[in-house]
């Protein structure tokens, strides 16, 4: 019998590895002979920590699990029998999992991260062999045709920046993934590093193949040690493997990859500040041009996608880039791993092709809030995205279909809010956290950012007059911005003002009584 | 150079263990950040005599290895207490109560961000998104994570740590 107990940095948060041990402890103590795996989660995190039980090749459910439940469980399975208050069936057969289209998370939950049999036994490296038989021209060809855009945030084809990597010469090229995930709402880069760290070593061996890059490097944020341990050791596993290295699965292509991990700024997940970063330099945005792609690491050819982005390609070279485009809508193409967070019934991860309504996403996946008071807004697309509030939750979620409320799709994360949310006090962190993370490159990021910090306290102490100075902060700092960073930062500024102005205006006293 | 009280860890013998780490790294492309990683792991900190050490065996310039230093948020110029506190401060934790939580652990910490308790023993850091943000609000006593934390569950821990 298997046992199955993910080691997911959510699960453990909420005790996964105190569940294990008791269920290590009740085994021996009842002398029930089973194996305990330790998988990634699969996404359901309100069910955190879900163990899986094995049987006739079903994996059922039981969560969220405590060590107090466990010696009544394993009693229950030495009975030979299922029975248990926190039974919740198959797992596969949930309503959460059936949803779901996982081609990118198809193992996540499932394997062991780090075991290259496992990986092998759910169709890891199918990518990587027809890649290697399609060549370098025959990869880029799929990926076009998958109509693959970058997860990081920018939404830029992949397949463009890989062809131009492809077609630029230097001694040594390189494939850099982003894995600074800062995000607030997103998790799905860690998800992924710690619940199929293979498949992105996957990604990136392809990547390679494709633009004749011979070396990598997954830059991994600090606050992430579980995902930093995974890929550390699965980038052993793939080396002793030979999927990894001078003739990788034994064919003419070599590459090899590294992990470096940040050191704390926000910043450099932006590409050109992650490639000073690597370099050893203060985490500054580059210019561009040159593009990294011409002009990256080391002022060599560099492809920088993040993790989501590279963790696409295996499947879409075992099963071809017109399948995955045939999911999505309008340019929005493939499937989306969307995470949904905050203050939300059911908050996790879910793969679905690009379309759903954020009001589906929010209401119908998400279950609403978890204080169960009404929603108030959302945040899509992390610090720099805009709040949402009901009213537009029609809105399909796509990269243009966001675009076009103002918003945006960034990395697909979403934070929900209760009426109970103060829009002055989130517009004053959003401020906030720009002026803190700020590179200091541009003025009107560095010191816009503090003034608009400022003008918001005046707003909030009742001075209704300080509202144009942050409308024309605002503006100065979208257009005289070199980065994402203090370009975007108003964008949430402005929504909130938008959406919920009387939150800006009327005596102070009055805004706390309403919001008391 | 003037020795102060903070600067003291750096003792005879870390000239050694500095060079080891140095020479760990020293083929690889970018090894600053990595280095840099290894000495606040062993020291805590950065000690400011490691500075030129580093500047001179990476030939860059004692400014060049300070910028980078003060740059990033992780590189620290004195020494945590020997426990570590990290509150989430970011949008999903916020949306949960987060601003509430942390406003009651520094009350009952009597210390505020980046400060240490009297005794010397817990500092209070704030964290920006510990990646999880499904299950906030969320914090970290010396690298364990604690999902849905609560003021009386996080004060809990840190007395048994503290004790
Ligand atoms: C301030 C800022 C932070 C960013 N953070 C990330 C990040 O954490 N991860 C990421 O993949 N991209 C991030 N990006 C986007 C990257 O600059 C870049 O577009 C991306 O890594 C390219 O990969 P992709 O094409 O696969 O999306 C950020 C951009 C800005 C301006
Ligand atoms: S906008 Fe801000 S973060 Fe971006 S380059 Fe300018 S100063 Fe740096
Ligand atoms: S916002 Fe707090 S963990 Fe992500």
């Amino acid at each position: 019998m298997r046992i199955f107990v993910p080691i997911d940095a959510a699960a453990r948060a909420l005790g996964a590895d105190e569940v294990a041990s008791a269920l290590e402890a009740a085994l021996q103590d009842q002398g029930v002979g089973a194996r305990i795996i330790r998988n990634g989660t699969r996404g359901m995190i309100w069910l955190e920590p879900l163990v899986e039980v094995e049987r006739d090749g079903i994996r059922h459910g039981f969560g969220p699990v405590t060590p107090e439940d466990v010696p009544a469980l394993v009693a229950a399975l030495a009975a030979g029998g299922l029975d248990h208050p926190r039974a919740l069936g198959p797992v596969e057969d949930l309503p959460w999992m059936r949803g779901q289209t996982r081609l990118t998370f198809a193992r996540v939950g499932v394997t062991d991260p780090v075991s290259m049999a496992d990986y092998q036994a759910h169709g890891g490296l199918a990518g990587l062999r027809a890649a290697i038989a399609a060549g370098p021209e025959g990869i880029i060809g799929q990926v076009m045709e998958s109509g693959l855009r970058g997860r990081g945030g920018a939404g830029f084809p992949t397949a463009i920046k890989w062809k131009t990597v492809a077609g630029a010469d230097g001694p040594q090229k390189y494939i850099i993934c982003n894995a600074d995930e800062g995000d607030s709402g997103s998790f799905a880069d860690r998800m992924l590093m710690e619940g199929d760290p293979l498949c992105l070593i996957e990604g990136m061996a392809i990547a390679a193949i494709a633009t004749g890059a011979t070396q990598g490097y997954v830059y991994i944020r600090s606050e992430y040690p579980d995902a930093i341990r995974a890929m550390t050791e699965a980038i052993g596993a793939a080396r002793r493997h030979g999927m990894l290295g001078e003739a990788m699965l034994g064919s003419r292509f070599g590459y090899d990859m590294e992990v470096r991990v940040g050191a704390g700024a926000y910043v450099c997940g932006e590409e050109t500040s992650l490639l000073n970063s690597l370099e050893g330099k203060r985490g500054v945005v580059r210019a561009k041009p040159p593009l990294p792609a011409l002009q990256g690491f080391l002022g060599r050819p560099t492809v920088v996608n993040n993790v989501l982005s590279l963790a696409a390609v295996p499947w879409i070279m075992e099963h071809g880039g017109a399948a995955y485009g045939a999911l999505g809508i309008g340019r929005s193409k493939g499937t989306i791993p969307i995470q949904i967070a905050g203050n939300v019934r059911h908050g996790g991860l879910y793969e679905a092709a690009f379309g759903m309504s954020l009001g589906q996403i929010v209401m119908e996946i998400g279950g609403g809030t978890a204080s169960g008071r009404p929603v108030k807004a959302v945040q899509v697309g992390g610090p720099l995205g805009a709040y949402i509030p009901p009213a537009h939750f029609d809105v399909p979620f796509g990269y243009e279909e966001l675009a076009g409320k103002d918003g945006l799709l960034g990395h697909a994360g979403i934070t929900v809010f209760d009426d109970t949310a103060d829009a002055l006090k989130l517009a004053r962190f959003a401020m906030e956290f720009c002026a803190v993370e700020s590179c200091g490159k541009c003025t009107p990021c560095r010191i816009g950012s503090i003034r608009a910090v400022e003008t918001l306290d005046r707003i909030a102490a009742g001075d209704g007059d300080a509202i144009p100075i942050l409308t024309d902060l605002c503006n100065t700092m979208k257009w005289g911005s070199l980065c994402a960073l203090g370009g975007f930062a108003p964008f949430p500024v402005m929504s909130l003002l938008t959406h919920f102005p009387d939150e800006f205006t009327g005596p102070a006293n009055a805004r706390k009584e309403a919001a008391e | 150079m003037p020795s102060t009280p903070q600067d003291s860890v750096f003792d005879s013998d870390s000239q050694d263990r500095l060079d080891r780490i140095i020479a760990t790294h020293a083929g690889r492309e970018g090894p600053l950040l990595p280095i840099l990683h290894d000495v606040q792991a062993e020291w805590g900190m950065i000690p400011e005599e490691a500075q030129p050490i580093i500047a001179k065996a990476l030939g860059l310039t004692r400014a060049e290895v300070y910028g980078v230093v003060s740059f990033y948020h992780d590189f620290r110029d004195h020494p945590a207490g020997p426990h570590v506190l990290r509150l989430c401060r970011a949008e999903a934790c916020i949306s949960m109560g987060g601003d509430e939580l942390a406003d009651q652990i520094c009350r009952a910490l009597g210390i505020g961000w980046h400060e240490t308790t009297p005794d010397g023993r817990l500092t209070l850091e704030p964290v920006f998104c510990l990646g999880l943000c499904a299950c906030a609000p969320s914090a970290e006593l010396d690298g364990k994570l604690i999902g849905r934390a609560d003021a009386a569950r996080i004060s809990r821990m840190v007395a048994e740590v503290r004790a």
